[in-house]
């Protein structure tokens, strides 16, 4: 395994434009980017999600916590129908899509679901980078042959945010020659090119050794202080507080209590909230 | 100082470590040798023992052996390599029907698979060659000979295919999904060419088993190795020698193409690391 490099020019300077940020925070949100509304999710007879309301607005950072089995990555994942919601609808940036769980095979639903899709970017547990591509090949291969721009656009867009993870060097190499972090900032600048209105993240970090976490989460945090909309599932308590506009807790597939992460971490009203936090600190 | 540091701490090795190694060394080459000497006797003996009992003459595999191994060794590749060829195409339509949701093609693609299973390659060779022509039909005999071996072998390769498009990871699919990818260019650009990493071998492992049964086609006068001795062996009255002859062709093939098989096999391991 290659030794990981820390992001050379970012590891120095201090998570970017961040003293003062929480205290200004509702002034600095746009209109609702994303609505669900009503989401329920079977597994067969297992009802994971029991109806879920969730908005984000435009540059919120929000973080999804829960017990595993709570429902929060199934959520995640009902937002750009990698899951289709049993019911409910999902709408992104205006495009709106009911769950259609009984034509979830006909060409105009898929096309639908495709559309929205362009509008989430997907960030996964094990990165998923396509492995018989270079790391350049990764990050034009679906703006050129999905969103149809020439391919020298395609490279100075995805040289722009190489360079913003920190790889711009690693443009030519195959995803096998990164660590694991690497990855994971490839797959972020991956999904940056697709110039998405969202970003979704399930456990980005929870496949990675400990000391190459922190790498993945710097990036994470510039964007949201940058003012990129998320959703990120985590375990990262840390990472909550710095970066979440809002901390969502998930139980039992319904929304448990939310608020702003030091209300929600240090003065938690429910007790599911407070039980959970518990648990996860005496760990 | 620090050099003169490094080469203590590199000295006081265990007399030990270097014994272990030494007979490890040892028992390696010892281990080379027998298996090599007991190759060359096995070799000696039984392949004499055939050319004694052939009672063959020498002279007859001075003039006739080049032929057959120029004319017939070519034509088996030939044969063999188109085959194998085609097979893949079809494999990966034949995996694609297997796969899709639509009734009508998977059966289409699981008759396919089915029917040239289910039924002797050389029964498919005879069909191609005497029955197609009876419905008006007529192919040469090498056009009739690597359109079965391809069909037969289409098919196995067509459930390799299948298994090898299923073990790609999910996540791919999920990824290029998630970056807006409709279903036909996901499959082209991103499953395809990793389920193709991943069938390589067993395609290598099938080409090997081809240069074998390619020798049916010498049934339907298709020039190859089989067919050119057998020809040569009758003229000649020499037909065991020429039997002979056309094992070592294939046999020799055989060893060839495992040797570049394995290469490539251990590259394609590396370079998934």
């Amino acid at each position: 395994m290659t030794a990981s490099s820390p992001l050379p020019d970012r590891a120095a300077q201090p998570a970017s434009a961040g003293s003062g940020y929480a205290g200004e925070m509702p002034g600095h949100l746009g209109d609702v980017m994303v609505r669900a509304i009503g989401i329920e999710k079977y597994f067969g007879d297992n009802h994971v999600l029991r109806g879920i309301d969730l908005e984000v607005r435009q540059r919120e950072a929000v973080m999804l916590l829960g017990r595993s089995g709570s429902g929060k990555t199934t959520m995640l994942r009902c937002i750009n129908f990698l899951e289709e919601p049993t019911v409910g609808s999902i709408e992104i940036d205006g495009l709106k899509l009911e769950a259609d769980p009984l034509h979830s095979r006909s060409a105009r639903h898929l096309e639908q679901i495709r559309k929205m899709r362009l509008r989430a970017g997907m960030l996964f547990q094990d990165f998923n980078l396509f492995p018989h591509m270079t790391v350049m090949g990764n990050c034009i291969e679906a703006p050129t042959r999905v969103r149809g721009i020439p391919e020298g656009e395609a490279v100075a867009i995805a040289e722009k945010f190489l360079d913003k993870v920190g790889l711009l060097e690693k443009r030519d190499v195959y995803p096998s020659r990164l660590s694991g972090g690497q990855k994971q900032r490839v797959a972020i600048a991956r999904a940056l090119c697709m110039e998405p209105k969202v970003l979704l993240f399930d456990e980005p970090t929870s496949a990675l050794d400990p000391e190459l976490i922190g790498e993945v989460l710097r990036v994470m945090e510039d964007l949201a202080h940058e003012g990129t909309t998320m959703i990120v599932v985590t375990h990262e308590m840390h990472f909550a507080r710095a970066a979440a506009d809002r901390v969502v807790y998930v139980e039992d597939g319904v929304i448990c209590e939310q608020g702003p992460p030091e209300q929600m971490l240090d003065a938690p009203q429910m007790e599911g909230t407070k039980r959970f936090l518990r648990r996860f600190l005496e760990t | 100082m620090a050099a003169g540091l490094g080469t203590e701490a590199v000295k006081p090795t265990a007399p030990i470590v270097e014994q272990i190694f030494a007979a490890r060394r040892a028992s390696r080459s010892r281990f080379r040798l027998i298996f090599g000497a007991v190759w060359v006797v096995l070799v000696v003996v039984i392949g004499g023992g055939m050319w004694l009992a052939s009672g063959a003459d020498f002279d007859f595999v001075v003039r006739s052996g080049p032929v057959i191994v120029l004319q017939g060794a070519g034509a088996t590749i030939l044969v063999s390599a188109v085959s194998i060829a085609v097979a893949t195409v079809l494999a990966v339509f034949g995996a694609l029907a297997r796969m899709s949701p639509n009734p009508a093609l998977n059966a289409v693609g699981s008759f396919y698979v089915s029917l040239f299973r289910g039924t002797p390659l050389l029964l498919q060779i005879y069909f191609m060659y005497f029955a197609l022509p009876q419905l008006g039909l007529v192919l040469p005999a090498l056009i009739a000979g690597i359109t079965a071996l391809s069909l037969n072998y289409g098919a196995y390769l067509t459930e390799v295919f299948r298994a090898g498009i299923q073990a790609v990871p999910r996540g791919q699919r999920e990824a290029a999904q998630a970056l807006g990818m409709p279903e036909r260019l996901l499959m082209r650009r991103i499953v395809l060419p990793q389920a193709t990493r991943i069938v390589i071998p067993a395609i290598g492992n099938d080409f090997i088993a081809m240069l074998k049964d390619s020798s049916l086609v010498a049934t339907i006068t298709v020039h190859e190795t089989l067919f050119m001795a057998q020809r040569i062996g009758r003229s000649a009255f020499e037909p065991v020698a020429a039997l002979l002859i056309a094992g070592a062709v294939y046999w020799t093939l055989t060893i060839i193409f495992s040797f570049f098989q394995e290469r490539l096999e251990r590259r394609l391991a590396r370079s998934d690391r």
